[in-house]
């Protein structure tokens, strides 16, 4: 039987930096997951990596009252100091691994600004730091030779009595499904942007990893807070990155004014990205915008900068929107990019099922709480990747593996599968459920949400989920059949729907991402806290749990 | 803008049937690109069609394949710029590895040859507290490299690889460029070493189509050609490779042209009496065609100005 002390699913930042830190413990681990590692999402982190370095005149604190602030104060305050104050040595160890990070005159780490923050503090690798960390990272697990289950998909999780000792997994080349044993799982399955229509994210990313957990009894929390970044092109949804106004560039409406003064007059177009997109979103609202836009203007920077700095997003203008970004202003309006929500865990990544860890964008610690700032998701991979890797690992060396009846998991998967390929190919497929709720939920769970559309929302998508049942493949074969592969992951979406709809619709108070036209103001007396979805058979259940406060006490929040 | 697109299919499960052509007809927007009409066919005409894509920004790397015969990311090709006039394209897909399905190729091979380089850094000496210093316009020169988003399109249409299934390749002879050129990196005497062996940096024939095809401008092939330099420079001298661009080199700055008759013999040495043996019926068919090089090697008229220009780039090469 394949087994590993250690298991790891998902191969981004978060689940590559949680392998090599089960690995330099001692444990023997593998990674399973559905693509190639350096195809994961995390590549597309383009901006940079936040740390306090205390050496450059920083202090991990103003970094925490930043994220603190930033979260709208829902983030848990004893988890966002850990990430801070393990900042500085993680970005130190990803630099002794072989990032390569741009540098300051004396050939030491330089800085850029970015949102929502006092001081310049994101390290950066061009407008590709996700791409050159994740590369490093994997050059690290090649070296230690950590094996890779590459594109196999994971059906479920093995939970026995409370314990979490496996996984159900598909491999994609042959179709034939697998137990894998294990004395641990950490989940590093990242976001679940494919569930809104557009999206900046990828293709895969369709929030496995929290249906997973959802559905062996992890709780979800905070799952109604959804960033829409500033700055996605029309249409297709591809980010223009954060680094560009990191960098100096406008926002202008139609009257080519620089509206931000008016909702940010200090911090501009850098405030937090859940209030620089509410003031786009209400310049369009109020006539102000251009074909549903407004611009993003980076022609002062002059030629050489952008070309330096913002290589990347000179390509995107021209390849995805045929601008050029040096010459002519670009079209942008916010989209969906990020879950702040995800499978809840405590500060080294254990979720309520022993055995069962969670890191990255699946997981919710939570630090980021209302609204993430930018680049401190790269942070968030890291510093909890290596936490859940090292406590993984230090539980597996003190439990046994449990006996598993082998046969009957990989029955149970092989009838499901029996059963899809049985029904004729005639019925509703995923592509069109999917397109349906995904559109729909970026009409009605974006930047402003209300009772109203969030009830239709609720609706649609338990129609959706009664679609699902009857749904049909085309591709009957058994080898690289994404049409089976898609099915699945709608399956998961949906689970994913659920949760953040029964989400925003108890947070009655606007919060960070999460505004709501019809409660429009923050309610700290009775949502400084919160908000968990657990699966039942009846539906989901919600629940609440305060919010951690440390040193800083709610305060309102300006920029 | 309503276009056929011809896709190479492969079903591994009628493996019998072989790889075959199929037209989709599909109707998509002016900026579409290629991987927006494969994606429209999967999602309403045709389940069964498998690709791999996922980031739809050039930068997972994972849509590579053969547009109108040439290896491209299908995700950053615009439709318009590669119709034909009967708004046709075909697509395929890449080369140069083993197809599993349709457009999915196995990348075995592809990461094989990636570990083959050592690919992670190997600082030597002790680990500083802080960070590795590092002059900034080494590190933005080594962006250029870590551009590569290891998508195969160089592999794919790699015309050595095509013939050599042992040459390292364009993807990863540009991979262990990026830690030879690394300053952080202790170990780059040992890493020339080894790529000047059998196999690696020597075996290109700078044929540029990696460069050609390469999404992310790495230009694969300059990279192998500076670590031709790079080598040489550091008395990897003692192979065919040096030694056929050393003979180049000598035979034009001597003669101010090339002496084809020397080149072989000096490359491979007079005594190396098997690779001799091996050359003698080309030598032969040469002769018997009226092609030998002459025994006489006259350097052409004016041969003054050729050894001043050589000496010239001579002086130059040393400044820089």
């Amino acid at each position: 039987m394949l087994e590993h002390d250690v298991l790891v699913v998902g191969a981004g930042l978060a689940g590559m930096r949680a392998a090599l830190a089960a690995h330099q413990k001692g444990a023997s681990v593998a990674i399973v997951s559905k693509v190639h590692p350096v195809r994961s999402h995390s590549n597309a982190a383009q901006g940079g990596i936040n740390a306090a370095l205390t050496d450059r005149g920083d202090d991990w604190h103003e970094h925490a009252y930043d994220t603190v602030k930033g979260s709208d104060f829902l983030g848990d305050q004893d988890a966002i100091e850990i990430m801070c104050r393990e900042a500085g040595p993680e970005l130190i160890s990803l630099e002794h691994m072989g990032v390569i990070f741009n540098r300051d005159e004396e050939g030491r780490l330089g800085t850029r600004a970015f949102g929502g923050q006092q001081k310049a503090r994101t390290f950066f690798v061009a407008d590709f730091t996700g791409q050159a960390m994740l590369h490093v990272l994997y050059e690290q697990l090649m070296k230690a030779e950590v094996p890779v289950y590459e594109e196999w998909f994971v059906l479920s999780l093995i939970v026995e009595d409370g314990v979490c000792c496996g996984v159900v997994s598909m491999e994609m080349a042959t179709g034939r499904v697998y137990v894998i044993r294990a004395k641990t799982v950490i989940l590093a399955t990242g976001g679940v942007g494919r569930l809104f229509e557009p999206s900046t994210n990828a293709l895969i990313v369709t929030g496995d990893g929290m249906a997973l957990a959802y559905r062996s009894g992890a709780p979800l929390m905070d799952m109604e807070m959804i960033q829409y970044h500033p700055t996605t092109l029309t249409g297709s949804g591809v980010l223009i990155t954060e680094g560009a106004r990191g960098e100096g560039a406008y926002l202008l409406n139609s009257k080519g004014e620089r509206f931000m003064e008016r909702y940010a007059p200090n911090m501009m177009e850098l405030a937090s990205r859940d209030v620089v997109s509410r003031a786009e979103q209400t310049e369009i609202n109020e006539g102000r915008g251009v074909n549903g836009c407004v611009l993003l203007d980076l022609r002062h920077l002059g030629e050489d900068l952008i070309r330096e700095r913002l290589t990347q997003i000179v390509d995107i203008g021209m390849d995805f929107a045929g601008v050029n970004i040096i010459e002519q202003p670009i079209p942008i309006r916010p989209g969906m990019h990020y879950i702040m929500g995800g499978i809840k865990t405590d500060v080294d990544g254990q979720t309520n099922i022993r055995g069962l860890y969670a890191a990255g964008e699946c997981a919710n610690v939570s630090v980021h709480g209302g609204n993430r700032l930018g680049v401190n998701s790269l942070l968030d991979t890291v510093v909890f990747g290596r936490r859940s890797g090292e406590h993984a690992a230090q539980t597996a060396a003190d439990i046994e593996y449990v006996t598993l009846n082998v046969e009957s998991y990989t029955k149970q998967a092989n009838d499901r599968f029996a059963d899809l390929y049985a029904r004729d190919k005639s019925g509703t497929r995923w592509s069109s459920i999917r397109l349906g709720l995904g559109t729909e939920m970026d009409k009605n769970f974006g930047v402003y949400r209300n009772e109203e559309g969030m009830q239709s929302l609720s609706r649609s998508v338990r129609q959706y989920q009664e679609e699902y049942q009857n749904v049909t493949l085309q591709d009957k074969g058994k080898r690289f059949n994404t049409d089976l592969v898609f099915t699945l992951e709608l399956g998961f979406m949906l689970d994913c729907a659920e949760a953040i709809v029964a989400g925003g619709l108890d947070r009655k108070e606007s919060r960070g991402a999460h505004s709501r036209t019809d409660y429009p103001e923050r309610d700290d007396e009775n949502w400084l806290q919160h908000v968990l979805v657990s699966a039942s058979s009846e539906g989901p259940i919600v629940s609440h749990l305060p919010t951690v406060i440390t040193q800083w006490k709610p305060e309102e929040r300006k920029y | 803008m309503e276009v056929t697109v011809s896709v190479r299919r492969f079903d591994p499960e009628r493996s019998e049937q072989g790889s075959y052509w199929q037209d989709y007809g599909v109707d998509v927007e002016e900026t579409a690109s290629v991987l927006d009409s494969l994606i429209k066919i999967r999602e309403e005409i045709d389940g069964s069609l498998a690709l791999r894509c996922s980031c739809r920004s050039a930068i997972c790397g994972s849509c590579a394949m053969r547009i109108n015969g040439h290896a491209k990311l299908a995700c950053n090709t615009k439709m318009t710029e590669v119709v034909s006039e009967e708004n046709k394209i075909t697509v395929e897909p890449a080369g140069n590895m083993p197809v599993l399905k349709d457009l999915v190729v196995d990348q075995k091979l592809f990461w094989d040859k990636i570990r083959q380089v050592s690919p992670w850094i190997r600082p030597v000496g002790e680990e500083p507290t802080g960070e590795y210093l590092a002059p900034n316009e080494d590190m933005v020169h080594l962006a250029g490299v870590m551009a590569c988003i290891m998508c195969g399109a160089c592999v794919s249409d790699c015309t050595v690889l095509e013939v050599d299934k042992n040459f390292i390749g364009p993807a990863a002879l540009a991979k262990a460029y990026r830690f030879v050129a690394d300053p952080r990196d202790g170990e780059n005497r040992s890493r020339l070493g080894i790529l000047s062996e059998y196999s690696g940096i020597w075996d290109c024939t700078r044929c540029y189509e990696c460069v050609e095809v390469c999404p992310k401008d790495v230009a694969p092939m300059d990279r192998i050609m500076a670590l031709r330099d790079e080598a040489m420079g550091q008395g990897y001298d003692d192979n065919y490779g040096a030694r056929h661009t050393e003979v180049f080199t000598q035979s034009v700055s001597h003669s101010g042209w090339l002496n084809e008759l020397m080149l072989p013999i000096k490359t491979f040495g007079m005594f190396n009496l098997p690779a001799m043996m091996n050359m003698a019926p080309v030598g032969l068919r040469a002769l018997l065609k009226g092609k030998m090089p002459s025994l006489f090697h006259k350097p052409v008229p004016q041969v003054e100005k050729v050894r001043r220009l050589v000496k010239k780039i001579a002086a130059e090469q040393k400044k820089n």
